[in-house]
């Protein structure tokens, strides 16, 4: 620096101005509201018009919640209660909640559904969070067959006969494995299949007979409310995803047949709505099956679900298996990994990561199509609610069932995709 | 995989214990439970109350033949229908019987193969409008917007309707008669139409239930039945004599209060073949001789069931009109028990 600025600047100061307090647009609230609420005009309508909104739900929807009727047995008696008041009529929750939660289920079994619902927890624990030891995985193998004993009652032998099906086929695989693939994986399926059809009954009546373990038994068409949605949805859930990852790997099969199969199958379904595999589970096959069968509704309405879950599963699947580099495929060949070995070691880890958020999607929709049975006579929480409305007691009330239902049915999804969240998050390896 | 051939199995159990070829009758007796399809829900008729028990109009018909059966009133399964649901569940034999509001006509019966065993209503397509509208009757609807579910008879006889009077409608198409009710609430049309049956238990449920008149006008006919499998005589016997003995028994003056006296044996023959106290009518039924005094004791005569499931000291409050007995100027007539 030359000096020149000392003679040509008249005034210098030399002492430091004090900090002053930025001005009040730009700080706390007010340049929150600036910045985010009214930047602009458009920004500055849109926030009018979205607090006029808020402002009017408000003003209209809070007497209704704040003058709430808890106590009475009857919307008459809820309106002279309200005494010409508007305000919502929750006592048909209270009077109905176990009608909406169990259905015709008997009021003296309710404790064995509450079991299973918490073992339930208990069993996808493992499967959900590795922290849980793995010896809790042999509870959640076994789990299924609690459930069906436990909800449909009956005897304790008929399950194991049927357990022992599975014994009996893992002893086939295990004996048969050096004869070829073909008549091991052949008779792994038939030696049971036929237990199954010939000596399963017979074998747990006969030990029935003798050492009776019995606990009532309950009829399908008891069922009922949430119990059916969520006994529908886990079902289908469990089914769908092991089916949904054959089916995909079947598609992309080298194997002409197995991978036709595949595609017609998911192509078939994908195709048709699920109402449309719903009609015909509880009409057409009716008319196939010889008169007189009574092949369970439910049981038919889970498989239709599942079937339906499984295609679209498959195609979830097959997206992340798309998404994984050719070099993967390779490094698994180049390891000498058989098949099976690198699809479980190698593709199926990352394919499933990267199908999680489909994966939980198609959980998602499953869980709510359960709702679809309503229309094929079954009492689920919605026909439950229709037959609530349907009563001289209750007829006239409409949204206290709907929120309550809409709002059951968000708690398991949203704890659904909370959870899918969490797996990704604990799942993330790259370093993006 | 496993999974699904574990059930399947267990499928292939239940077919196997399933399978029975004998008559309805005596397949009932050997299940020791009546099918019985119902609606999933109208009010009145059949709706769970809040411990899940099924009440109403239909459901009584139910118990009454199961009593007559069975012997026990309670020993009734109840199959929820829906009106697409109902007759394939009849046809496939996963019912027994339907009582389900079901509207008697040509083709139902012949053409679907069923039999209609009587009728237990006899109801007709009727309309309501909010009373500030000033409409007396149905002929000054000109031009109104018109409620009405989708794919129901009604839907089709209000067509009629306006075409014979030569007015124009608007529909409004619901889907059940709770949206119907919170549409119709809702201004969203100026008239709703159903059942007239229907119209009085929906009106009953308002808040305000004066604001609303039902016109005079019945635009058709809805003879409402139980209905059973074409091709089984003897069960569509039973249950057309099981309706005509709770008819004939409010004919006769037999009621729940008096029913044990009066089996005990009266100067009146017909009462007495009718409780089983004289011939052997029970008999030619394939039942025992008590069979009608069980079925009434069930639920009580006609006249007791309809006042205590729908009729005016319900809030539903129908009168009895065409479905008085034919002694009092209405239809019910029950063939003599001779």
């Amino acid at each position: 620096m030359s000096d020149t600025h000392a003679q040509t600047v008249p005034y210098v100061r030399d002492t430091m101005l004090s900090p002053q307090d930025p001005p009040s647009s730009q700080v706390g609230v007010t340049k929150w509201m600036r910045e985010n609420l009214f930047d602009g005009w458009v920004s500055a309508v849109l926030t009018v018009l979205a607090v006029a909104a808020i402002g009017y739900a408000i003003v209209h929807l809070y007497p209704w919640f704040a003058n709430s009727v808890w106590n009475a047995d009857s919307l008459t008696q809820c309106r002279e209660i309200l005494d010409g008041a508007t305000g919502a009529c929750w006592a048909v929750i209270r009077v109905n909640w176990l009608q909406l939660i169990f259905g015709f289920y008997p009021p003296d079994l309710y404790w064995r559904p509450v079991l299973l619902f918490v073992l339930l927890f208990v069993a996808i624990a493992p499967i959900l969070f590795p922290s849980v030891p793995r010896k809790v995985l042999w509870f959640s193998a076994l789990y299924p067959f609690l459930a069906v004993w436990l909800l449909w009652g009956g005897s304790l032998w008929t399950i194991l006969a049927v357990l022992a099906g599975f014994v009996i086929g893992y002893l086939v695989m295990v004996g048969t494995h050096k004869m070829g693939a073909v008549v091991s994986v052949g008779l792994t399926i038939l030696v049971p299949v036929a237990y199954w059809y010939f000596l399963a009954g017979p074998l747990a009546s006969g030990i029935n007979s003798v050492v009776p373990i019995e606990v009532t038994p309950v009829a399908s068409r008891d069922f009922g409310g949430f119990m059916i949605s969520v006994v529908i949805g886990v079902a289908g859930i469990a089914l769908s995803l092991p089916l949904g990852i054959l089916l995909a790997l079947g598609r992309q099969s080298n194997m002409l047949l197995i991978k036709w199969m595949s595609v017609i199958f998911i192509e078939f379904v994908r195709g048709v709505p699920l109402i449309t595999l719903l009609f015909t589970a509880s009409l057409l096959l009716n008319y196939f099956l010889p008169p007189g069968t009574n092949f369970d509704l439910i049981l038919r309405v889970i498989i239709m679900v599942t079937l339906f879950a499984t295609a679209y599963m498959a195609e979830v699947i097959r997206g992340g298996l798309a998404a994984l580099p050719r070099g993967q495929y390779e490094a698994a060949d180049a390891l000498g990994l058989d098949y099976w070995k690198a699809q479980r070691l190698i593709i199926m880890p990352q394919a499933l990561k990267i199908s999680i958020p489909g994966i939980v999607n198609t959980f998602i929709g499953l869980f709510k199509d359960t709702t679809l049975v309503v229309f094929i006579g079954i009492l689920d929480p919605i026909g439950r609610a229709s037959a609530i409305r349907a009563t001289s007691d209750w007829q006239g009330v409409y949204w206290e069932l709907f929120i309550f239902i809409g709002a059951v049915f968000w708690i398991f999804c949203f704890g659904m995709s909370r959870y899918s969240m969490h797996l990704e998050r604990r799942l993330k390896t790259d370093h993006r | 995989m496993k999974k699904t051939v574990f059930l399947s199995s267990l499928a292939v159990a239940a077919l196997a214990t399933g399978m029975a070829s004998a008559t309805t009758l005596e397949d009932v007796q050997a299940r020791g439970t009546l099918n019985c399809g119902v609606s999933t829900g109208v009010n009145g008729f059949s709706a769970p109350d809040a411990n899940g028990v099924w009440q109403g109009f239909d459901v009584a018909v139910c118990r009454a033949v199961a009593a007559a059966v069975l012997g026990d009133p309670m020993a009734v399964n109840f199959v929820p229908t829906t009106g697409q649901t109902r007759f394939t569940a009849l046809a496939s034999g996963e019912i027994d019987m339907l009582a389900r509001n079901t509207t008697w006509t040509f083709s139902r019966d012949v053409d679907l193969g069923f039999t209609f065993v009587g009728v237990n209503y006899y109801d007709g397509q009727g309309f309501m409008v909010p009373r500030e509208l000033g409409v007396s009757s149905a002929t000054e609807l000109e031009g109104a917007t018109v409620c009405i579910q989708t794919g129901t008879t009604t839907e089709l006889n209000l067509a009629d309707f306006f075409r014979v009077n030569n007015m124009s409608y608007e529909p409004v198409p619901i889907e059940t008669n709770a949206e119907a009710q919170q549409q119709y609430l809702a201004g969203a049309c100026d008239v709703y139409t159903t059942d007239a049956s229907g119209l009085a238990a929906t009106r009953a449920s308002f808040e305000a239930p004066g604001d609303h008149v039902i016109l005079p006008e019945i635009i058709s006919k809805e003879p409402l039945g139980p209905v059973v499998r074409h091709g089984d005589d003897q069960w569509a016997d039973i249950g057309r004599w099981t309706l005509n003995a709770l008819i004939a028994a409010e004919e006769l003056g037999v009621t729940s209060a008096n029913l044990e006296q009066m089996a005990a044996g009266t100067n009146n023959p017909e009462i007495n073949r009718l409780l089983g106290s004289e011939g052997s009518l029970g008999e030619m039924l394939g039942l025992d001789a008590e069979w009608a005094r069980r079925a009434i004791a069930a639920g009580g005569n006609y006249g007791e069931i309809f006042a205590a499931t729908i009729g005016e000291s319900t809030p539903i409050g129908l009168a009895r009109g065409l479905n008085a007995q034919w002694t009092q100027g209405g239809l019910m007539y029950a063939p003599p028990f001779r």
